[in-house]
């Protein structure tokens, strides 16, 4: 049904994605897809990395370590934008197809009243991609 | 199957660059929770403490008006007792601190362009900012643009004819190098010194707005994307102190340079945007005869804060950038239609003779010692030098955030020698076109009349414009350009104060820049209506003088984080 399913990490609060990455781990055992961790950056220094290579390299350290302990093949694949807090939606949408994801799954809270100014990346993700979108609140 | 994709996203590895290793980790001090609805994630203490001094301050502008204005900006010495004209009481803190340590304030300027100078003409200009095999984020025009509007945008449009005419025909004595001038005491024209006046005027006006700004904006620009790309210090003022204070930085020391900094964007923001206001409601009475009230300014502020609250909702390529751009096509048009209107010929000759009046009056008006054109010495060069290096937090910041990808010396050719001739030129034509005016017709001259005749700054360029044809639309293209370039420096702004306010994180959740940019909105509601915006003013560009000191040590930084990074190669 699915071969490569997408799902966006924060690698600064990777504890709030475990039921995200769970879903899709058990998705990808079940048809037997590969799962790519899409992460995006800014290339100013952050909390996670301080460069782009660096945040990269880290990435694929965590896309390691899930493959071993779920038995998946996984894949990591970095971007860079300039600023994140506003261009994380176009941003994971052009991951989408350079990633050729079939299926994202995306972790994303539970809706309260800024969601009418500042929609959730899970809503706008699944209002926009061309690919099927599971958005697993947390 | 983990390790053949791992950054297809990413342009390439960055190759070598010098990372500073330091226990220090990006966002340790921060506090992320939530306030209501909304997500935060600020640094502590640098928002509180910010956010607090800045309040406090505008309370004691709004209850005591007169001890801020007198304390900042002088009284009038006949009227209080005991008060000497020239001292401290009677001119205030900055003009004190301009006719006190001018000397300081102009040596200083001639350190940073001979230093930006030799980062060109060393290898120390080979060094890439993000590392040796970093791609540039942004391209030329889009890059330009946006540090041209973060900068100077605004100052073009009100200095753009003041500054030249003033010189030209100044009757107070503050003549810059003492030049000759062109109207006898009756207001007519001396023929034989029209030349030499405008040849001056020129140079004058040319020097505060080429090479000497841009050197500083360019140091501390340097300073900030060489220690956060390179050496992989979080993206804040405190970085570039990381050679000298070591790991003190990242405690209180840090904490007072990153405060002071946002104090300064801030207050240097929130205090031009209310001067704007009153400037752009001149224009609008001059032009349309809409009346010139605290309401319409109010009313300005608004609409201003709104469209750069658009702006940083949509983020710095969708927002900033794309604004930047607008502006620059505007100033573009703008300029172009004064070049021909005015006599493309002459005003061609104007540039190419000003930027050799230029080169050859640079060192003279550069030279601090034994001059006797105080007025222009000290209430010109000096009161902007301190100007743009209170600004320089800001906008070196901003231009850093930009320029990720540029060698050292691409950086500097485009920071310096770039800008500075399009001011030249700029300066050229709208400086030009009003000088030919006023000599052209003395008696009849709007320029004239609102520049000698009687001082009204805030009419020149309309004065200007009202000279050549056209002028009803001019001069809205005019208002429009200065309304956008004020939104471009609120928008930039905004992003920076909320940049170190998040300890140097980018990827603050949006809600905090909204915080700021309204917040920047209130303050200068609040100080035009209270008053008091002219002496916060001068208050912001008080703090010149400690940060001319900052910046000196910045070069020194900069030498020395460059040296480490080509050993790393």
């Amino acid at each position: 049904m699915f071969k490569r399913i997408m799902v966006p990490v924060d690698l600064a609060h990777a504890e709030r994605l475990e039921k995200a990455l769970g879903v899709a781990e058990d998705l990808a055992q079940h048809y037997g897809a590969t799962v790519v961790y899409v992460g995006v950056a800014a290339a100013t220094p952050s909390s996670v990395a301080h460069t782009p290579a660096e945040f990269a390299a880290k990435l694929t350290a965590f896309a390691k370590a899930r493959a071993a302990q779920s038995d998946v093949t996984a894949e990591a694949h970095a971007m860079t934008s300039h600023d994140p807090s506003t261009d994380l939606d176009p941003t994971l949408l052009k991951a989408v197809g350079e990633t050729g994801a079939d299926l994202v799954i995306m972790a994303s809270h539970i809706p309260n009243i800024t969601d009418y100014v500042w929609p959730s990346n899970g809503g706008t993700i699944a209002g926009h991609a061309k690919v099927s979108v599971m958005v697993v609140r947390a | 199957m983990t390790d053949e994709t791992n950054n297809q996203g990413i342009p390439e590895p960055e190759g070598a660059s010098d990372i500073i290793k330091t226990d220090y980790d990006i966002g340790q001090d921060n506090i992320e929770t939530q306030v209501g609805p909304f997500p935060v994630d600020i640094h502590n203490p640098v928002f509180v403490i910010s956010a607090l001094s800045v309040i406090l301050f505008v309370i004691y502008a709004l209850v005591a008006p007169t001890h801020a204005g007198n304390f900042f900006s002088g009284v009038d010495a006949s009227a209080v007792e005991g008060c000497e004209p020239g001292a401290f009481c009677d001119i205030g803190l900055r003009a004190f601190l301009t006719s006190t340590f001018d000397w300081f304030f102009l040596m200083a300027a001639n350190v940073f362009v001979l230093f930006c100078l030799l980062l060109v003409v060393t290898p120390m200009g080979s060094v890439r900012l993000g590392g040796a095999d970093a791609k540039p984020d942004y391209g030329y025009i889009g890059w330009f643009a946006m540090l041209f509007a973060a900068g100077m945008g605004i100052g073009l449009m009100f200095f753009g004819v003041l500054e030249p005419a003033y010189y030209f025909g100044t009757p107070w004595g503050d003549e810059p190098l003492g030049v000759v001038r062109p109207f006898a005491e009756d207001g007519t024209l001396i023929e034989a010194n029209v030349q030499e006046a405008r040849r001056m005027a020129l140079a004058a006006t040319s020097y505060h707005w080429a090479l000497h700004p841009w050197a500083i904006y360019a140091v501390v620009a340097l300073s900030l994307a060489l220690f956060s790309y390179n050496k992989g210090l979080p993206l804040s003022i405190r970085s570039a102190f990381y050679p000298i204070l070591g790991d003190r930085v990242w405690g209180w020391w840090g904490h007072a340079i990153d405060t002071l900094a946002v104090f300064a964007t801030l207050f240097g923001l929130a205090t031009s945007l209310g001067l704007g206001a009153q400037q752009a409601n001149a224009g609008l009475e001059f032009v349309y005869g809409i009346p010139n009230n605290i309401t319409v300014q109010v009313i300005l502020i608004i609409g201003i804060t709104a469209i750069a609250l658009v702006s940083v909702l949509r983020g710095l390529d969708g927002g900033v950038k794309v604004l930047s751009e607008i502006n620059m096509v505007i100033a573009i048009v703008l300029l172009l239609f004064v070049l021909f209107a005015a006599g493309a010929t002459a005003i061609l000759g104007e540039f190419v003779s000003g930027i050799g009046a230029y080169f050859q009056e640079v060192i003279p008006l550069s030279n601090p010692f034994g001059r006797e054109d105080d007025g222009y010495r000290e209430g010109w060069t000096a009161f902007y030098w301190a100007w743009w290096i209170s600004w320089s937090p800001f906008v070196g910041m901003f231009i850093a955030r930009v320029s990720r990808g540029r060698t050292v010396r691409e950086f500097i050719i485009c920071v310096l020698i770039i800008p500075s001739l399009v001011c030249v030129f700029w300066m050229a034509v709208f400086g030009g076109a009003a000088i030919n005016d006023m000599i052209a017709n003395p008696d009849a001259s709007a320029v004239k009349a609102n520049v000698i005749d009687s001082y009204a700054p805030e009419l020149s360029l309309f004065a200007m414009l009202d000279s050549l044809p056209l002028t009803s639309i001019t001069s809205t293209i005019g208002i429009v350009l200065v309304i956008v370039f004020f939104v471009t420096s609120s928008d930039s702004g905004s992003l920076v104060i909320d940049t170190i306010t998040a300890g140097g994180k980018v990827d603050a959740p949006v809600p905090q820049r909204v915080f700021w940019c309204t917040f920047e909105g209130l303050v200068a509601i609040a100080l035009l209506i209270g008053g008091g915006l002219t002496s916060l003013q001068a208050m912001v560009i008080s703090t010149g003088l400690p940060f001319t000191l900052v910046l000196l040590l910045m070069c020194y930084a900069i030498w020395k984080g460059l040296v480490a990074e080509r050993q790393s190669h």
